[in-house]
């Protein structure tokens, strides 16, 4: 399984997400750059936290009009999985494949540390190593990750069972029903304020992410293998 | 020539936290008369004149960038501006 981490100018978990895919589970990788006209060659998408064009007028706005957010919106639409990390989860909001918007953290404070999540939905190809309900470490790092969606947004995620992850016992920013990341209804394009890619080795503090892109790996594996 | 001022908030129904912060600072002050604040954008945009209404253009601009319409409202001043 070859992933696209795709690269804007103040991307800076980029090298994080790399590391992440090719040395802990060893996929194959690539960066790609904003201005990337194709990704036919990649079977996921992988969109990085940081601060893409510095987070001018909204997180996510200037970004989601580069070139290369065709082509993901392009992906998404064939069903590759694509996953967006804080200021990737940003970016799918703002390119309208996700529902919702993100807001100021109610502290008004950036904030960079370990939280809990706690695993909604397991059923998802992103989520299918955690168990239902498992509560997992997960750090994150940011300023703008309070989830915001109106009210029908909020009973179609609910009914769909798009919520995928919620913050654990404190919920850090504010955000709409404590929701840390989110599915669309397909369910091949994931948003999520926390880091799993920094939570990949145990030397580093912990390895609960890992298993997000086992779950990525193993349903590519099992929707790709050769039946002999 | 135009000249466009673009105001750019949060919606009503959504939580303003910066302008929550400001408005208790303010009523720390004693301007207690203050009843809520909210927080927004500014933005100047010069405009040439093209073939198309200088409103509808805009207005487009505004929903597909300089506002977020899931949870900001936006409001605009249109000024013909004469070229210098």
């Amino acid at each position: 399984m070859k992933f696209a981490v795709i690269v804007f100018p103040g991307s800076n978990c980029d090298i994080d997400m790399y590391h992440a895919v090719k040395d802990e589970l060893g996929a194959e990788a690539e960066y790609v750059w904003h201005d990337a006209e194709n990704l036919d060659e990649y079977d996921g998408i992988l969109l990085p936290g940081g601060f893409s064009y510095g987070d001018y007028l909204r997180s996510g706005a200037v970004a989601r009009f580069s070139n290369v957010m065709k082509e993901v919106v392009k992906a998404a639409e064939a069903g590759k999985p694509v996953l967006g990390v804080c200021n990737g989860f940003q970016i799918l909001l703002e390119a309208g494949l996700l529902p919702g918007a993100m807001r100021r953290n109610d502290s008004l404070k950036f904030i960079c540390r370990t939280v809990e999540l706690k695993v909604e939905n397991n059923e998802t190809m992103f989520s299918s190593a955690y168990e239902k309900n498992e509560v997992i470490n997960i750090p994150i790092a940011h300023g703008e990750g309070n989830y915001y969606c109106d009210e029908s947004a909020l009973a179609k995620l609910k009914a769909n069972n798009q919520i995928v992850f919620t913050y654990n016992g404190i919920n850090p920013n504010g955000s709409l029903e404590d929701i840390a990341g989110i599915i669309n209804e397909k369910g091949n394009v994931l948003g999520m304020m926390p880091h799993p890619e920094r939570a990949v080795d145990e030397l580093l503090g912990g390895a609960d992410g890992l298993k997000l892109f086992r779950s990525i790996v193993k349903q590519w594996r099992e929707a790709h293998v050769v039946k002999l | 020539m135009y000249k466009v001022k673009v105001f750019v908030t949060l919606r009503e129904s959504v939580l303003d936290p910066q302008g929550t912060v400001v408005k208790n600072s303010l009523h720390s002050m004693n301007y207690n008369e203050v009843s809520d604040v909210r927080i927004g954008k500014y933005m100047e945009l010069t405009v040439e004149k093209s073939g198309r209404p200088v409103e509808e253009a805009v207005k487009e601009m505004c929903e597909r960038l300089l506002a977020n319409v899931v949870i900001e409202d936006y409001r605009f001043e249109i000024e013909e501006a004469v070229a210098q």
